[in-house]
């Protein structure tokens, strides 16, 4: 069987026309086969799918798996389009290529809940690409029309004839047929796998202690490091004594950063040992003295101040002059840290150093293209010349997608000029006190209200720290960044004027996206502020929302779910109460009550209800975990998350004094998902923002008391 | 200073200083990293392995302390096949990131080889000292109770 080996897909352009969002199939990843390695050779249509003689289906990941499901919900889509056998699926981890950056910015990144939306489209197209390529090959072999075959489990099949060939079996053929312009995609009702629920495939290599993350990467000859790096934020090495270190038993090198330190040993205990053994003198650059209540001080100070204008519907002043009552009420958010349970870490082979090209770098990254661009120009390579392997991450939550690719930069210039890989690993207390927080944030909000108690006209004036990450993309923020008033633009209320003043400040600390960004103190102050207005206006708080929603049905349907499920209204025992709250963020809107007991200062939330609207839930299962996990992972920052600093010193370190939710205190959580068939949005990051204001309300509503602070403190 | 170790049936001799925590050995001298660094300071859980059947934080038991105890990680927990533990894991889709599932893993086995059907109240007991940041407690709870009714069905089964 000669058949001349053509390319499988040549024009990109053409085939990109056919997608609503403008995201390339790409097609430049080819077999390595040459001519007469036809028969054996895989059928690589795109970038995303392999198919080998023997009917292994393998789907390329280009997103990083760091809890949220896309090593199984992203490959779903494919096999459902391509009529892949789901139980015999094999995922693999992409490289760095163009072909999987995200369009939004040009490069591969994993975050703001935007996988599965963003991917959807151009993953449908490449099942379904592959499978009529696939019908082609089948029908040119059998004299079939391919409209009469059918395919399922990785099978073709001729109804007619009865005749029928695994997709491996026709792999080698379909190489050969023409890249079709146009494919139809299925129709929702023929979905088999997809909106279903679907478990996930990478359960038995985390069960089994198997799963690869950043931190347990070998290599022949791998060296282990740890940095010492400045106690305060913007700190300067001045000088050091490495000697006490060196004579330190497994002690292979000791030798100065950017940002400190790095000793390097045999393993990672004798690194940790030898860097407590270091003498280093710091010029703290004046940021000795930062301090977060003085902070906070001079926070509370501007918000009686007029800042800048981001919004200014109208002459706020004059009608709260008029108004039968106004609120005015502030709302204060600490610096977080993420506290992935893996922590920071890298592992860097500079290859070049020893003879070999370029370099290998071996990491948990939300941020591929950046991350490897920032290594190579470090180590004095193309980026082309790192190979950059994506491993599992230990949670992510934002901190992995860093500003300034900061500890694969620290990594790269570890491992520079050096003969054997280096895994640089950050202690906890270097992660916890490493900065790229969640920044520390105050809202002072004014809600005018009429005599029936409907909002009349809202002032809010935001004060804080603009996000490091957005001037890494690139994004200058002048006066305000949108963090600092995410979702208020848009926020669903019914409120004749919204005026909208920020403050921005800076200070030594640096700060970063976690998981879910402004809505994270924006949700908080919105829905605290209307639960106080629906008592003002002596409303029940639930009824107070619906009331003013009259314009967002998808907002009023999942208020009234979570009121069925959570049985709002019912009698509840002393001491105990609901709270409700609703935020739409990355696309989604989310809807969660909290049940509260509160017992002298003892703060238990016993349960949470969560009712979610994503659009369409592509993995219903996964879905619901995720609004699970972002439900206790706020509930940390809720009851517990605070990074503090005195003398320029973060104060916390550890689970110890930086606590999270532990599952003695983790509610029992019931999820219940609405397909409003509305754009598809984010699941990732939704889950998290109701969850500060539905406890805090729940905490009024179980003890009178109104808590306006995070963490919530009865005290 | 060498010294010997059992590690899953294995005997080792390791040349490392006598106070270095047996989690440091496992990962960067044997090279088992199925048993995962989190806190260092007895916080967190990642680091759970057996000793002797008793769950032991890794991250702060000197290796000079495990003396010829058998130690069991994660990759020796089973001789054969997945336990009961993992498969209930898998059906009840507790994992997410992963990273904390180890040692929730080898602190549930322990659990329940102890307490062979477990309250909620003594799994939220038992487990309180594994920390999971993606925040899959709730799975974690029905996952324990299914993995003691697997535990059960096998062993009427097997009429034990």
């Amino acid at each position: 069987m000669a058949m001349k080996r053509r390319e499988f897909l040549r024009d990109t352009a053409v085939a990109a026309g056919a997608f609503t969002l403008g995201f390339v199939i790409p097609g430049k990843v080819r077999a390595g086969a040459g001519e007469g390695a036809v028969s054996s050779a895989p059928f690589t249509p795109n970038a995303f799918i392999r198919i080998t003689p023997d009917n292994q289906v393998t789907i390329i990941l280009a997103k990083s798996e760091m809890g949220q499901s896309v090593y199984t919900s992203l490959p779903l889509i494919v096999a459902e389009e391509l009529d892949a056998d789901w139980q015999a699926i094999r995922v693999e981890q992409s490289k760095v290529d163009p072909a999987y950056n995200w369009p939004a910015f040009q490069m591969m990144i994993t975050g703001g809940s935007t996988s599965v939306r963003t991917s959807w489209e151009a993953l449908r197209q490449a099942g379904a690409t592959a499978r009529a390529m696939l019908l082609a090959a089948a029908a040119a072999a059998w004299g079939a029309p391919a409209a009469r075959l059918v395919t399922a489990d990785a099978t073709i099949t001729d109804p007619e004839t009865g005749r029928s060939a695994t997709f491996g079996e026709m792999a080698a053929a379909a190489a050969q047929q023409a890249v079709p312009a146009d494919v139809t995609l299925k129709s929702p009702d023929r979905f088999r796998l997809v909106g279903k629920d679907q478990k996930r495939l990478d359960s038995e290599l985390k069960v089994t202690g198997r799963a690869t993350f950043g931190l347990d990467v070998a290599a022949p000859g791998l060296h282990y490091a740890v940095v010492a790096r400045s106690p305060v934020f913007g700190g300067v090495l001045q000088s050091f004594d490495a000697s006490r270190a060196e004579a330190m038993p497994g002690v292979v090198k000791v030798k100065q950063v950017p940002t400190g330190v790095a000793v390097i040993a045999d393993s990672t205990w004798r690194a940790i040992k030898a860097r407590d053994a270091l003498d280093l003198t710091w010029d703290e650059q004046g940021n000795g003295g930062v301090d977060t209540d003085q902070m906070l001080q001079h926070y509370r100070e501007l918000a009686g101040q007029p800042g800048f204008a981001v919004q200014e519907q109208g002459d706020f002043e004059a009608v709260a002059a008029q108004a039968d009552q106004v609120i005015d009420a502030t709302y204060e958010v600490p610096f977080l840290a993420h506290a992935c349970m893996e922590p920071l870490n890298c592992t860097v082979h500079d290859r070049g150093a020893s003879g070999g090209e370029g370099a290998e770098v071996r990491v948990g990254t939300q941020m591929q293209t950046a991350d490897r661009a920032m290594a190579a120009g470090i180590l004095g390579y193309e980026p082309e010349a790192v190979d950059l392997h994506t491993q599992f991450l230990g949670g992510g939550f934002g901190r992995r997608a860093a500003a300034w690719s900061d500890y694969v930069a620290e990594a790269a210039h570890v491992a520079k000029g050096e003969p054997w890989p280096v895994k640089t690993t950050w202690t906890r207390e270097d992660d916890t006190r490493g900065g790229q927080y969640r920044p520390m944030t105050l809202h002072r909000s004014r809600l005018a209200l009429d005599a029936g108690g409907r909002p009349l006209a809202w002032h809010n004036r935001v004060v804080g720290q603009s996000i490091d990450g957005f001037k890494m993309l690139g994004m200058e923020p002048e006066n305000f960044d949108n963090a600092m008033i995410e979702g208020l633009k848009t926020q669903p209320y019914t409120v004749p004027l919204v005026n909208l003043e920020a403050h921005m400040t800076t200070s030594a600390v640096t700060t970063l996206w976690w998981r879910s960004v402004g809505h994270t103190h924006t949700a908080f102050m919105k829905e605290t502020l209307f639960d106080e207005a629906a008592h003002a206006a002596g409303v029940d708080p639930m009824d107070y929302r619906l009331g003013l929603l009259e314009a967002h049905p998808r907002f009023v349907a999942l208020l009234k779910k979570v009121r069925e499920m959570s049985g709002w209204g019912r009698e509840l025992p002393a001491g105990t109460g609901l709270g409700v709250a609703i935020e739409e963020s990355f696309g989604s809107i989310v809807a969660e009550v909290a049940q509260v007991r509160v017992k002298g200062q003892k703060i238990s939330v016993e349960k949470v209800w969560c009712a979610a609207d994503v659009g369409f839930a592509v993995n219903p299962l996964g879905l619901r975990e995720q609004m699970e996990s972002g439900i206790i992972f706020g509930l940390s920052a809720a009851l517990y998350g605070e990074i503090t600093l005195k003398k320029g010193r973060v104060e916390q370190g550890n689970f110890n004094n930086y606590r999270v939710v532990r599952i003695d205190d983790a509610p029992a959580i019931e999820v219940e998902i609405i397909d409003s068939g509305a754009a598809m949005g984010g699941a990732g990051e939704p889950g998290t923002p109701p969850i500060f204001p539905a406890v805090g309300n729940a905490i009024f509503a179980a003890s009178g008391k109104r808590l306006r602070s995070l963490p919530f403190r009865l005290s | 200073m060498p010294l010997n170790l059992t590690v899953n049936g294995q005997q080792h001799t390791v040349d490392v200083e006598p106070d270095t925590p047996l989690l440091w050995v496992l990962r960067d001298t044997l090279g088992l990293t199925g048993t995962k660094f989190g806190c260092g300071i007895a916080q967190c859980g990642a680091c759970t392995v057996h000793v002797e059947g008793k769950t032991v934080r890794s991250c702060r038991t000197p290796v000079s302390a495990v003396g010829n105890r058998a130690v069991t990680t994660i990759e020796g927990l089973s001789a054969d096949g997945l336990t009961h533990v993992q498969k209930a894991w898998i059906e009840e889709d507790v994992v997410q990131c992963g990273y904390c599932q180890s040692g929730q893993v080898m602190a549930a086995a322990a659990l329940l080889a102890a307490n062979p059907k477990p309250s909620d109240a003594d799994i939220d007991k038992a487990m309180r000292r594994n920390i999971c940041r993606c925040g899959v407690y709730q799975r974690i709870r029905k996952a324990v109770h299914r993995a003691a009714e697997l535990a059960a069905a096998d062993s009427t089964a097997g009429g034990a």
